[in-house]
């Protein structure tokens, strides 16, 4: 089974990398904020992608 | 999943999600600027503005600080005094009627520590922002609102828990971020409810609870003054009124010395919510980045200006400070403040599509309802 397939590996591995992120950019800047960045990037990006109109996606 | 279990869940889901929608979608949109506000003041010219004077110019003494603030404000006590990293020759006063008159009712503004000149902050006292912080702090209607809105954000941690337990049965024949635009409305707006409910679940159970840790801080600080200051000022249970104060030039100084590593965040003057009747308080923090969000309360006898007593942290103060970044978000630089509006955004998008979803299943007849509950 691909892990699009499963319910909730994928929702897991994002939930954890926000999580990560929420937490990194607590400890300092630089590349601590970057890994906030990402982790609350994907949700963001995975979020927005489906309202985009559906010629651009 | 039993189909008992699902409706049972979906009953909780229903119910904790109706009752909490409206407060949180105005919680949503007040938030939204909030996010910005420190922009936001800049662009408005309600941010403090001091007056270009060389470099190096020397600051007043605190007491001169102190005198100046109570003469813009005449008939008032200065409550507080807060130091800012990001403008080292202010200093932010907070003036009232009493020491002990309730933070609403307090007058914030800023002085020039090198001149003693007073600057208007708009922001902190009845600008729009602050109508906004206001409606969505405690809708202008003080701890009853704050506490109303406390058990809302308890709601919507439910309703996102409920939420994720029933993203199971529904994504059963599925893939991950499947959404279904060739079939109808409905269909399309549940898809895409499930898919930006179960990314942002983790951003949106954090901003939630500290939330409703934030909106119970009155009564955290009042645990905390009842159980930890009280405890710290014991010996001064019986003593005198204080009607002569040591000057409180030295106070940061003293504090600093009682605490090593630690940088001074505010004073609290006697009489006030964060000190004693006896004491001057600086509440030191942490140099670190982590511990620069925690406070540690020096205690200093206001007529001996000596030390009487270092608080220890109690862990509800600590969540307190915690909760702060972790709901305004604004601890990671401006691509985490719009990263925050995005997602303050998609939230805004889940409640009004949950509530659509609520509506038209309602409205559907109950034959359909039982073939779309069969599907599932």
């Amino acid at each position: 089974m691909s892990a699009r397939q499963s319910t909730f590996v994928l929702p897991l591995l994002i939930g954890l990398l926000s999580a990560a992120g929420l937490f990194s950019a607590l400890l300092g800047d630089g590349a601590w904020d970057a890994v906030a960045w990402l982790g609350l990037g994907i949700p963001a990006v995975l979020g927005l992608w489906p309202l985009l109109p559906r010629r651009c996606q | 999943m039993k189909s008992t279990t699902i409706r049972r869940w979906s009953q909780v889901h229903t119910w904790t999600s109706l009752i909490c929608t409206l407060f949180l979608l105005m919680l949503a949109l007040t938030g939204l600027p909030l996010i910005f506000h420190h922009e936001l003041e800049h662009l408005l010219g309600e941010a403090p503005e001091l007056r270009e004077l060389p470099a190096g110019t020397p600051h007043l003494s605190l007491q001169q600080l102190v005198d100046a603030a109570e003469r813009h404000r005449p008939g008032e006590v200065i409550q507080y005094f807060g130091f800012e990293d990001d403008e080292p020759n202010g200093v932010v006063a907070i003036t009232a009627a009493t020491a002990g008159t309730e933070p609403n009712s307090s007058h914030t503004f800023m002085l020039d520590a090198r001149s003693g000149e007073a600057v208007e902050m708009p922001a902190a006292n009845g600008g729009i922002l602050m109508v906004i912080l206001r409606l969505h702090v405690d809708m202008f209607a003080g701890l009853p609102g704050k506490l109303l809105l406390a058990f809302m954000g308890l709601l919507f941690v439910v309703a996102i828990i409920s939420g994720v337990v029933l993203y199971a049965p529904f994504m059963r024949r599925l893939k991950f971020a499947e959404v279904r635009h060739e079939k109808a409305r409905r269909t399309r707006w549940l898809d895409l409810h499930n898919l930006i409910g179960i990314v942002t679940v983790t951003w949106a159970l954090v901003v939630g609870v500290t939330g409703v840790i934030s909106a119970s801080a009155d009564l955290l600080i009042s645990a905390w003054r009842t159980e930890a200051l009280a405890a710290m000022v014991a010996p001064y249970r019986d003593a005198p009124a204080l009607t002569e104060r040591a000057p409180v030039n030295q106070v940061l100084t003293i504090a600093a010395q009682a605490t090593p590593a630690m940088q001074p965040d505010f004073i609290a003057f006697p009489g006030t919510r964060f000190s004693s009747e006896h004491h001057y308080t600086v509440f030191m923090k942490g140099s670190t980045h982590l511990t620069a969000h925690l406070w540690t309360p020096v205690l200093i006898d206001a007529r001996s200006l000596e030390v009487t007593a270092i608080g220890q942290r109690p862990w509800y103060m600590d969540a307190l400070s915690m909760s702060q970044p972790l709901h305004f978000g604004d601890y990671g630089g401006m691509p985490m403040k719009v990263l925050w509006a995005v997602l303050d955004v998609l939230t805004i998008i889940v409640l009004g599509s949950g509530l659509y979803l609520w509506w038209v299943r309602r409205r559907a007849p109950a034959n359909a309802r039982e073939r779309a509950e069969a599907a599932v």
